[in-house]
């Protein structure tokens, strides 16, 4: 009898973990499948990111949560990147029907066969940057010789390198330090220069107290290397599409102009609203702290407006300028993005030209020009 | 109190049954008591190495191979126990660190636990049938070995694809199942090697005393080489739990999941100079999530307890 007993108490014990691993598996099925709502006449779309939700897509989640997708007839599903994602590998592949990604990652992929088109540049500033503190006397690449140099790799070492080779600093000259998700190498002195985005790692750093003051870390505490400023910017988050599509489906060239105009509605909202929107895409699923993803909600507005020809059109002279660096900078193996010039549908102004001149007919202000920033102070852990 | 059951069988089991006794009833506290003392004594050490430990590392040929103490490398356990009452961000609506670090734990550990139940059951259908036949073993061995070879971040995309594409009637292929996937990925390789070994492991003269009675491969499979493979497959069974639940964590973070461990330490990362507790948060949650794991499979070893003769490391 005790035998029994004791047998069932097991027994119970398993059904009771099994129903703990149960409620966890239905939870897993719940947050999976928020996103698909379904809809009536709407046309699915999907468009994958490069990395998970924050504000750095801000435009893309405004324009699903003010419904811009849905007035252009679309159901738009976002699908986060991760760290081994390749939006545009998963775009060429036929999983998504569009990506977002940098010019330079994906001209490489293009060169390899990826037959994808840039069909709006929605940054048209980069927001790469190489931060030192004040001390190291870091204002310009060539002091970057000698130095403990990070960068992220995997593709965002491109302008870093360009601005070397600009002022004649190889890349033997440094030591490249691989640097991590968070800041605490520079911030530890490990790294003298390190790469940060001016939406999120550059204020990560304002975020954090300097232990000599005990007050955060200041902008003027930093010395920032702007590769906009020094002439080796690449183009980064661009909206990609299928390019066979793109030539043989009308459905799919004239959603593309739809997806677009949406998108572009989405951006301004967000900069004119950087407050919701930080909201919105916090409760898309972002945990980034409040103060943080509005910095970056503002920061990302600052790399788009003012725009100079009208948001997503493809400047000419910055296309070429990144395919030069693409060609004509070496990496540590002596490598280059790519070889020979990208075919004529690596990118097109077609569609964004179509959406810009429809919004222009709208009376919406696709330039921007008296858009202001707003003043976002940062705090400790960025709350 | 089994005395009688135990009696009644042969004396070896009735030695065994007797030590496994006094092993539950004086050493269960004794055995938790020196597992708490572990624990304290890595907290002390953590804290000693703070106090006396260089601030700048120890240094060796340009090689760091002590760290940092600094606040920002190696924070006091009050600052990431405090940090984990905490809410995780300011904003009003915001839920305490805890309470998100749980929640993502128990996705994590739902998604494990699918892995482990695919990994478990691939992992036996397998040794079954290269215990059955000698060919199966000579063409699959090989495979298997090669099989965890395969990195897992060249693998996670390509099954997030291959998923995506999945889909027939209602069923429609969801990312947590190529985590899953993954995970069972991992999980199924140390229970297939565990339980070929365990079911080849009966001595011969058993084994032809089954086939003196002329017993059937299937009774001798249920009579004496599962019973003989459980002191095989339990150790084998444990680490498929850890694999799992490893393996779902990275693939989290591989293929961008939402809602899970991976997630949050993906995250929190970026807090790591300005917020020094919170990136270690959810890494103790997946020290929670593998603990539940390793007790569940403890659940099932007390289960079969009367079929270890002795544990064999796999």
């Amino acid at each position: 009898m005790k035998h029994s007993t004791r047998w069932l108490t097991a027994a119970g014990a398993v059904a009771a973990a099994g129903a703990l691993v149960l409620t966890g598996c239905t939870a897993a099925g719940d947050t999976a499948s928020t996103d698909d709502s379904s809809s009536g006449d709407l046309t699915p779309v999907t468009l994958q990111l490069q990395w998970v939700a924050q504000a750095q897509f801000a435009g893309y989640y405004a324009a699903v949560d003010q419904g811009y997708y849905e007035d252009e007839g679309l159901d738009v599903t976002i699908e986060e990147g991760g760290a081994d994602i390749v939006p545009q590998d998963v775009l060429a592949s036929g999983d998504v029907d569009y990506a977002i990604s940098w010019v330079p990652k994906v001209l490489g992929s293009i060169e390899q066969g990826a037959n994808i088109t840039d069909v709006a540049q929605i940054f048209e500033r980069s927001a790469t940057t190489q931060i030192s503190f004040k001390d190291k006397n870091i204002t310009s690449p060539a002091d970057l010789a000698g130095k403990n140099v990070g960068s992220w790799g995997y593709g965002n070492e491109w302008e870093l390198f360009a601005g070397m080779q600009k002022d004649g600093v190889e890349v033997g000259d440094i030591s490249l330090v691989q640097q991590a998700f968070d800041m605490n190498a520079f911030l530890a002195g490990d790294i003298d220069a390190a790469q940060a985005m001016t939406y999120n790692e550059y204020a990560q750093v304002l975020e954090t107290i300097n232990p000599d003051t005990g007050e955060l870390y200041q902008p003027e505490d930093l010395n920032v290397i702007d590769w906009n400023e020094e002439g080796t910017a690449m183009l980064q988050d661009a909206i990609w599409a299928n390019t066979d599509k793109l030539a043989d489906d009308e459905a799919y060239a004239d959603q593309t102009v739809k997806f677009i105009k949406a998108s572009i509605k989405g951006w301004i909202y967000a900069a004119e609203n950087p407050e919701d929107a930080a909201t919105i895409v916090a409760d898309a699923g972002s945990a980034l702290p409040a103060g943080h993803q509005l910095w970056m909600t503002n920061e990302v507005s600052k790399l788009i407006f003012p725009s100079t020809n009208g948001v997503g059109l493809i400047d000419e002279a910055a296309w070429a300028n990144t395919v030069d660096i693409a060609m004509n900078t070496k990496n540590e193996t002596g490598g280059t993005i790519i070889t020979t010039d990208p075919p004529e549908t690596a990118y097109s102004n077609e569609y964004v030209q179509k959406a810009l001149d429809e919004l222009t007919a709208e009376g919406v202000d696709v330039l921007g020009t008296d858009w202001a920033p707003i003043d976002v102070t940062l705090t400790e852990g960025g709350e | 109190m089994t005395q009688t059951g135990s009696v009644s069988t042969a004396p070896a089991r009735a030695t065994t049954a007797a030590r496994g006794r006094s092993w539950l009833g004086q050493g269960m506290p004794r055995r938790i008591l020196v597992g708490a003392l572990g624990v304290l004594a890595l907290a002390l050490l953590w804290e000693l190495y703070i106090v006396v430990g260089p601030a700048d590392g120890v240094i060796v040929g340009g090689l760091t191979v002590l760290p940092r103490a600094s606040e920002m490398a190696m924070p006091h356990l009050w600052v990431m126990l405090e940090r984990i009452l905490e809410p995780v961000t300011g904003s009003s609506s915001a839920v305490p660190m805890w309470q998100a670090v749980l929640e993502a734990s128990l996705f994590t550990l739902g998604i494990a636990a699918v892995g482990w139940l695919v990994g478990v059951t691939v992992g036996l259908a397998l040794a079954l049938l290269m215990q059955r036949f000698k060919l199966a073993e000579s063409a699959i061995l090989p495979w298997i070995i090669l099989s965890q070879t395969v990195p897992l971040i060249a693998l996670a995309p390509l099954v997030r694809r291959w998923g995506a594409q999945i889909e027939f009637g209602v069923f429609s292929w969801e990312n947590w199942m190529s985590v899953a996937l993954i995970a069972s990925y991992l999980a199924f390789f140390p229970v297939s090697i565990g339980a070929l070994k365990g079911l080849g492991s009966p001595d011969a003269n058993h084994v032809d005393l089954m086939h003196c009675y002329a017993v059937g491969w299937w009774k001798t499979l249920w009579r004496l080489r599962l019973p003989a493979s459980v002191g095989y497959l339990l150790p084998a069974l444990r680490l498929a739990a850890a694999s799992a639940v490893i393996g779902s964590v990275v693939a989290e973070v591989s293929i961008g999941l939402r809602g899970g461990i991976g997630r949050l330490i993906v995250e929190y990362a970026g807090a790591a100079g300005s917020d020094p507790g919170k990136p270690w948060a959810p890494i103790f949650g997946s020290v929670l999530v593998g603990l539940v794991a390793a007790g569940f499979v403890g659940l099932i070893s007390l289960f079969l307890r009367r079929f270890r003769r002795g544990e064999v490391a796999a």
